[in-house]
């Protein structure tokens, strides 16, 4: 299926969730959802006979620097070959989505990155902690408003 | 090195001072701690395998502090990594020496500036006897900083102070 296939699927079966469709996106076509439903649109993906997408690239976080994050799933079908790639925005003080984990086990580290780095959380998720930086450190390092912090435990962090 | 200089003619008796013997068996003995933690690391392999040979110097890996005589930083040292390179330090029986390996160890490298989670050289958490500059150094470099600090060890002493080579105190850092 092509992008353009795929989308119409998705639309015949949550009319109002799709946000925005980007078919001539600079490097793949992407779908952007209402971030409230990203999880019943991936249980529809995983288990739509036609689109079985069996398989997440990645999550990715995102600050798009105008008040919003964001996510990104790249998401393909080894048996369909075709791929799609799906983005939620959210509010930035009230960065909130419900977890895929439970469709793509992949998603559990990748969330966790995403928490630890943008502190997105991730709702439903069965361990949502930082996966990188320690547990007692401050702020989330990739938002564009970050500023990191004097000291850790004693130890000066900027240089 | 002179320690079988002064040997008899016949006998099994050797003289030396218990500076030179002393100095003697732990320099050629440094056990290192088995302890990697970027690329420097995958260097340090090298110089361990054959064609390098690192235990000719009379280093052995050792998988516990506890044995350990040197600790080579070889790599990156984050923020989080930190706290246990000091505690894995602070585990060492005394004499322990620590060889810093890289630039991000040395200064925090290419991370010195937008690294938040780096820690700007490992100096700062524990003493460091010899640097060993390169990203990351070829194993050549670190047999020569090997070799540095064996030199160093050397020349120590336990009964003048103030010698060249005496171990420094830790600098002080807080509720690490």
């Amino acid at each position: 299926m092509n992008a353009n296939e795929i989308h119409d699927r998705i639309k015949d079966r949550f009319p109002d969730g799709i946000v925005e469709f980007k078919i001539d996106a600079t490097v793949d076509p992407f779908i952007v959802v209402r971030p409230e439903l990203i999880r019943d649109i991936a249980v529809f993906l995983s288990s739509d006979p036609e689109l079985k997408f069996d398989y997440l690239m990645s999550i990715s976080g995102m600050d798009y620097n105008d008040g919003n994050l964001g996510v990104v799933y790249h998401i393909s079908s080894m048996e369909k070959r075709h791929r799609i790639t799906l983005k939620v925005k959210l509010p930035k003080t009230d960065a909130q989505v419900p977890s895929v984990e439970s469709i793509w086990k992949t998603a559990n580290w990748h969330e966790r990155e995403s928490f630890d780095l943008f502190g997105i959380v991730f709702q439903g998720h069965p361990d949502m902690r930082r996966i990188l930086l320690p547990d007692d450190w401050e702020g989330n390092p990739l938002r564009k408003d970050y500023k990191a912090q004097e000291y850790y435990h004693g130890m000066k962090v900027p240089y | 090195m002179g320690l079988l200089d002064k040997q008899f003619e016949d006998g099994n008796i050797v003289i030396t001072s218990i500076d030179n013997l002393l100095n003697w068996a732990r320099l050629s003995s440094l056990w290192q701690m088995q302890f990697g933690l970027a690329c420097c690391a995958i260097e340090m392999m090298a110089a361990s395998a054959s064609h390098f040979d690192m235990m000719r110097f009379g280093v052995i890996p050792r998988a516990t502090p506890r044995q350990s005589d040197v600790i080579i930083i070889s790599g990156t040292v984050s923020m989080k990594m930190a706290i246990r390179i000091k505690k894995l330090y602070e585990q060492m029986a005394e004499p322990r020496y620590v060889i810093s390996m890289g630039s991000c160890s040395n200064s925090g490298g290419p991370y010195w500036k937008y690294g938040y989670s780096v820690l700007k050289g490992v100096d700062r958490i524990i003493p460091v006897d010899v640097y060993v500059p390169g990203c990351p150094p070829r194993p050549d470099a670190l047999l020569e900083g090997l070799m540095r600090l064996q030199e160093k060890i050397r020349k120590e002493s336990r009964v003048k102070k103030n010698v060249e080579g005496l171990i420094q105190p830790a600098p002080k850092v807080e509720a690490v």
